[in-house]
């Protein structure tokens, strides 16, 4: 059987118990219909990025699947007609991960990204409104204008 | 090595992915895919981060997987 990973956004406002029990609820659909979740993991109650029915944060879920394609269809069926599921997602995978994935991982460490200096294309390299394209450094240098003044140096 | 003779030269960089002990492009590991948005949260066009045109396809995949699932904006106003 394919693997799949299924992550789903629950409501802000239902508990953890609550989406732990969503999480069985999928789970026994994804048997019935043929196939097993072989990880279930909670990320916990993240900020989204932007709003989803007027939602600002969601509880995120992953599962990782060795099922059939009619069970996905089945699960994904179901994830659309729960009110307190605002987004899912299943991708077909090679392999499944075996441990905990990385949003496990790197938690703790996470949240306090917002404005940083080491990412591409930040600092102050461009104003508010301009347009975010970078420099085109690959095209060939401009011939200097002036005549060479020796020892221009790093500025 | 930007010395003052050759202005413009650049040395030559290798792709982030492609190297041993690189990290693995996953639409989840949202902290390695900001550094590949830039502040307005479009895709950083490869000839500026050098990525391999194999893995940019790669990349721009699990940045666009990761916005579907609002782990990344599709604009920062």
């Amino acid at each position: 059987m394919p693997y799949y990973e299924s992550v789903f956004i629950a409501r802000p406002d239902i508990s953890a118990t609550q989406v732990e029990a969503l999480t069985e609820t999928f789970k026994s659909i994804v048997g019935e219909t043929g196939g097993k979740v072989t990880k279930a993991e909670y990320w916990g109650l993240r900020n989204l990025t932007y709003r989803i029915k007027k939602n600002r944060k969601g509880h995120y879920s992953l599962l990782n699947l060795d099922a059939t394609p009619a069970a996905v269809k089945e699960l994904e069926r179901n994830m659309g007609i729960n009110e307190d599921v605002l987004r899912y997602v299943t991708i077909r995978v090679d392999e499944l991960e075996e441990g905990p994935s990385i949003m496990i991982r790197s938690k703790g460490q996470r949240e306090e990204r917002g404005r940083r200096e080491d990412r591409f294309g930040g600092g102050d390299r461009f104003g508010r409104d301009r347009d975010d394209r970078g420099r085109r450094d690959d095209r060939e240098p401009r011939e200097p204008r002036v005549p060479r003044v020796e020892a221009e140096g790093e500025v | 090595m930007r010395g003052g003779r050759r202005p413009f030269f650049r040395r030559h960089k290798s792709c982030p992915f492609s190297a041993p002990g690189a990290p693995k492009i996953d639409y989840k590991d949202v902290k390695l895919l900001l550094r590949f948005i830039s502040e307005r949260g479009k895709i950083v066009p490869r000839r500026i981060t050098a990525v391999s045109s194999k893995k940019q396809r790669e990349l721009a995949r699990a940045i666009k997987r990761a916005r579907v699932l609002a782990l990344l904006p599709f604009v920062v106003e």
